[in-house]
C-alpha cells in the first residue's frame, strides 16, 4: 500500500486535465488520465488501498466528477485532507470515495509514516497513534450505505413504485 | 437571531421556518442545468429513464455550449444524443449549439429570478446571485438523480459578508475586484460558506455583479448573492421578467456571519491572476514586462456587451501586436447582434480581433485557440489552473477584459490606465 503525498489546491484540471472533460467519462476511459498534470507516475504505478494525503482545498475548481470517479476506479482507500472544495466532497459522497479532513494527520505525516484507516470506527492510525474524525449525518450515511448517490436513488425509485 | 440570505431560502425551500449552518435539508429546485455534460449524465440512467421518465419536462435546463459546434466525431455523437433526448422528454428549457454560454443564457432568458434556487452541474452555476438567486453546482451524478427525482439534499452553509465601501476608480472593473478580493481571502476562503455583498454595490451593473458572482466559486465559495435592488428591478424589466414572478429573499439585519469583511473600492487597482493559481493576484502595473500571445475576450465571466465595449472603446482607432492574437467570444448570439448592432465588432475586428461562436471557447482547452508550451495567455475567463487551456507548459493570467485589450495592443501585460490617458 503506497501513500501519495501533495500540497494545497490541488485542483480538478490537475486531477484531470479538462480538454479530456466531453470525451472521456467511464472510468476505463478515465483512469490513464488520473493526475496527469501533476505526477504522471500515479497512473502507471497506483494501487488499490492506497492512500492520497493532501494540504487544504483538495479538488478545488471544475464540477467534473472524472477525478473522483477515476480515484474510486483505482482503488484509492481515502483521500485525507486539511479541507476539501465542497463540489469534490459531495462528489465523492456520490460516487462512495472516502474523504477525511484531518489537518492533523496531514501535519504530521512523514515519508515512511504507516497510515490504516478505519472508516466504520472514524479512525485514522498514523505508526501507532490514533486519530478520529468525526461521522456523517444520517442522511448522508444512507446515501454511502446505499454504494452511492445513483444505487441509492434506484432504491428510493423502486419503493415509491 | 435572524437569518441569513442562506438560512433563509434554505429554509423556505425545506419547508422550514428557520435553519441553521450544518443542518441538511431536502430541497427540490427550481431548475437544473446541465450542458454538453447531458450526455454522460443520461448515459448513466438510461434504463431509469426508460422505466420511470423524467421528473418534470420544465426543471431541466440544457445548454450545449462547451464544445460548441462540435469539434470531433465523439462531441458531434454527444450533441446528437443530448438533442434526442429532449424530443423524447419534451425538455422546456433547451438551447442549441450557438445561443450562448450556459450561465448567461439562464439569467438572458430570465430562468434565474430572486428567491429562486437553482443547482447545475457546472461549477460556476454559482453565477445567478448576480440576480439575488440562491444557485450552486454539484456534479453529473447528482444531476441524474435529480432529474429522476427532482430533489437533492443541502448542507446549510455558513455565511460571509462583504461590505463594498466607496468607488472603483476609473479603469477598475468588478473584475478586478473580485480578482482582488479572491487574492485577499485565498481560493479556499469562502470554502463551504455563502457569501453575500453589502454596501455600495449600487454602483455595480447586473454584468459586474454576474462577474463577481461567477467567481465565487474560485474561493470555494457555495454560492454568492446580490440583493434585489433598483439595478436588479431595472434589469429583470428590461428582459420582460414581471415583478409578479418573483419573491426576493434578504439576508435579517441581525443574522450571525462567520465573518464579516470590507473592502474599500477606491484602493482596488488593474489586477491579474497569475499562474497557476486565481488566488495569485499581483497588481498589472507589476507585472508589465511580462509578454503574451493570446488575448482572449470573453466566456461566462466577461462576455457580455459592456465588455465587449469597454475593450472596444480602448482598441479604438488602434491595433493588436503583431505577435499576439486576440481572441474575442461573445457570451450569447443575443450580446453578439447587440455588439454587432452597436458597431463594437467591427471595432474589435477593424483592431485585428477574431470573433469565435457563443460558447466557452478554449476556456477549458478543448478547442478553439488552446495553447502550445511556453505560450502565455491573458484572459477574462475565471480559471489559470496549470494545462486548463491546452500545454501544462503553457501559462495563463486573468484580469478585466480593460487589461487584456491593453495588453494586445502593448503585446505585454499592461494596465490598461496606460493606454486610457
Amino acid at each position: 500500500m503506497a501513500i501519495w503525498k501533495y500540497n494545497d489546491d490541488i485542483n480538478t484540471d490537475m486531477l484531470f486535465p479538462g480538454k479530456y472533460t466531453y470525451t472521456c467519462s467511464t472510468a476505463e476511459e478515465i483512469k490513464p488520465h488520473l493526475l496527469e498534470d501533476l505526477d504522471q507516475s500515479f497512473a502507471k504505478n497506483v494501487k488499490k488501498d492506497d492512500i492520497i494525503i493532501a494540504g487544504k482545498n483538495f479538488g478545488c475548481g471544475s464540477s467534473r466528477e472524472q477525478p473522483v470517479v477515476g480515484l474510486k476506479a483505482v482503488g484509492i482507500k481515502a483521500v485525507i485532507a486539511k479541507s476539501f472544495a465542497r463540489i469534490f466532497y459531495r462528489s465523492a459522497i456520490n460516487q462512495g470515495l472516502l474523504l477525511i479532513e484531518s489537518a492533523e494527520v496531514v501535519n504530521m505525516y512523514k515519508k515512511g509514516d504507516s497510515i490504516r484507516v478505519k472508516p466504520e470506527d472514524g479512525v485514522i492510525i498514523m505508526n501507532d497513534q490514533s486519530f478520529h474524525f468525526p461521522t456523517l449525518p444520517p442522511e448522508i450515511i444512507d446515501i454511502q450505505k446505499a454504494g452511492g448517490l445513483l444505487a441509492y436513488t434506484r432504491k428510493k425509485l423502486e419503493e415509491r413504485n | 437571531m435572524g437569518l441569513t440570505f442562506a438560512e433563509k431560502i434554505l429554509a423556505t425551500y425545506a419547508g422550514e421556518n428557520k435553519t441553521i449552518p450544518g443542518q441538511i435539508v431536502t430541497v427540490k429546485p427550481d431548475y437544473l442545468l446541465t450542458h454538453d455534460n447531458t450526455a454522460a449524465i443520461i448515459q448513466k440512467i438510461s434504463n431509469e429513464l426508460k422505466r420511470y421518465g423524467i421528473y418534470s419536462t420544465s426543471l431541466p435546463i440544457i445548454v450545449i455550449d462547451h464544445v460548441i459546434p462540435a469539434a470531433s466525431e465523439k462531441t458531434a455523437i454527444n450533441h446528437k444524443k443530448i438533442r434526442e433526448f429532449v424530443r423524447t422528454f419534451h425538455i422546456k428549457h433547451f438551447y442549441d449549439v450557438g445561443v450562448g454560454v450556459c450561465h448567461q443564457v439562464v439569467v438572458e432568458k430570465g430562468l434565474a429570478l430572486p428567491g429562486k434556487l437553482l443547482l447545475g452541474s457546472d461549477s460556476h452555476t454559482c453565477s445567478y446571485g448576480a440576480v439575488g438567486a440562491f444557485s450552486s453546482g454539484i456534479d453529473r451524478t447528482e444531476a441524474a438523480s435529480l432529474l429522476l427525482t427532482g430533489k437533492t439534499w443541502l448542507k446549510v452553509p455558513q455565511s460571509i459578508k462583504i461590505n463594498i465601501a466607496n468607488h472603483l476608480s476609473k479603469g477598475v472593473y468588478a473584475k478586478d475586484a473580485i480578482l482582488h478580493i479572491i487574492g485577499d481571502v485565498s481560493a479556499s476562503g469562502a470554502t463551504y460558506c455563502s457569501v453575500e455583498y453589502h454596501g455600495l454595490v449600487d454602483q455595480l451593473t447586473i454584468d459586474d455583479r454576474f462577474t463577481i458572482a461567477n467567481m465565487g466559486v474560485e474561493m470555494g465559495a457555495k454560492n454568492s448573492v446580490f440583493f434585489v435592488d433598483e439595478v436588479t428591478k431595472q434589469f429583470l424589466q428590461s428582459i420582460n421578467v414581471k415583478n409578479s414572478i418573483y419573491k426576493p429573499i434578504a439576508n435579517d439585519e441581525d443574522a450571525s456571519y462567520l465573518k464579516i469583511l470590507e473592502y474599500d473600492m477606491a484602493d482596488i487597482v488593474p489586477s491579474v491572476a497569475c499562474p497557476h493559481t486565481v488566488d495569485n493576484v499581483k497588481t498589472a502595473d507589476s507585472l508589465m514586462d511580462i509578454d503574451i500571445q493570446q488575448c482572449l475576450i470573453g466566456t461566462c465571466t466577461n462576455g457580455r456587451l459592456s465588455d465587449l465595449e469597454t475593450a472596444a472603446d480602448i482598441l479604438k482607432g488602434k491595433h493588436v501586436h503583431p505577435s499576439v492574437r486576440l481572441l474575442i467570444i461573445p457570451a450569447s448570439t443575443q450580446i453578439f447582434k447587440q455588439a454587432l448592432q452597436k458597431g463594437v465588432i467591427e471595432i474589435l475586428v477593424e483592431a485585428g480581433g477574431m470573433v469565435l461562436p457563443p460558447g466557452c471557447g478554449p476556456c477549458l482547452g478543448a478547442h478553439q485557440g488552446v495553447l502550445s508550451p511556453e505560450e502565455r495567455c491573458i484572459s477574462t475567463a475565471n480559471r489559470n489552473f496549470k494545462g486548463r487551456m491546452g500545454s501544462k507548459e503553457a501559462e495563463i493570467y486573468l484580469a478585466s477584459p480593460a487589461t487584456v485589450a491593453a495588453s494586445a495592443i502593448k503585446g505585454k501585460i499592461t494596465d490598461p490606465r496606460e493606454v486610457m490617458k
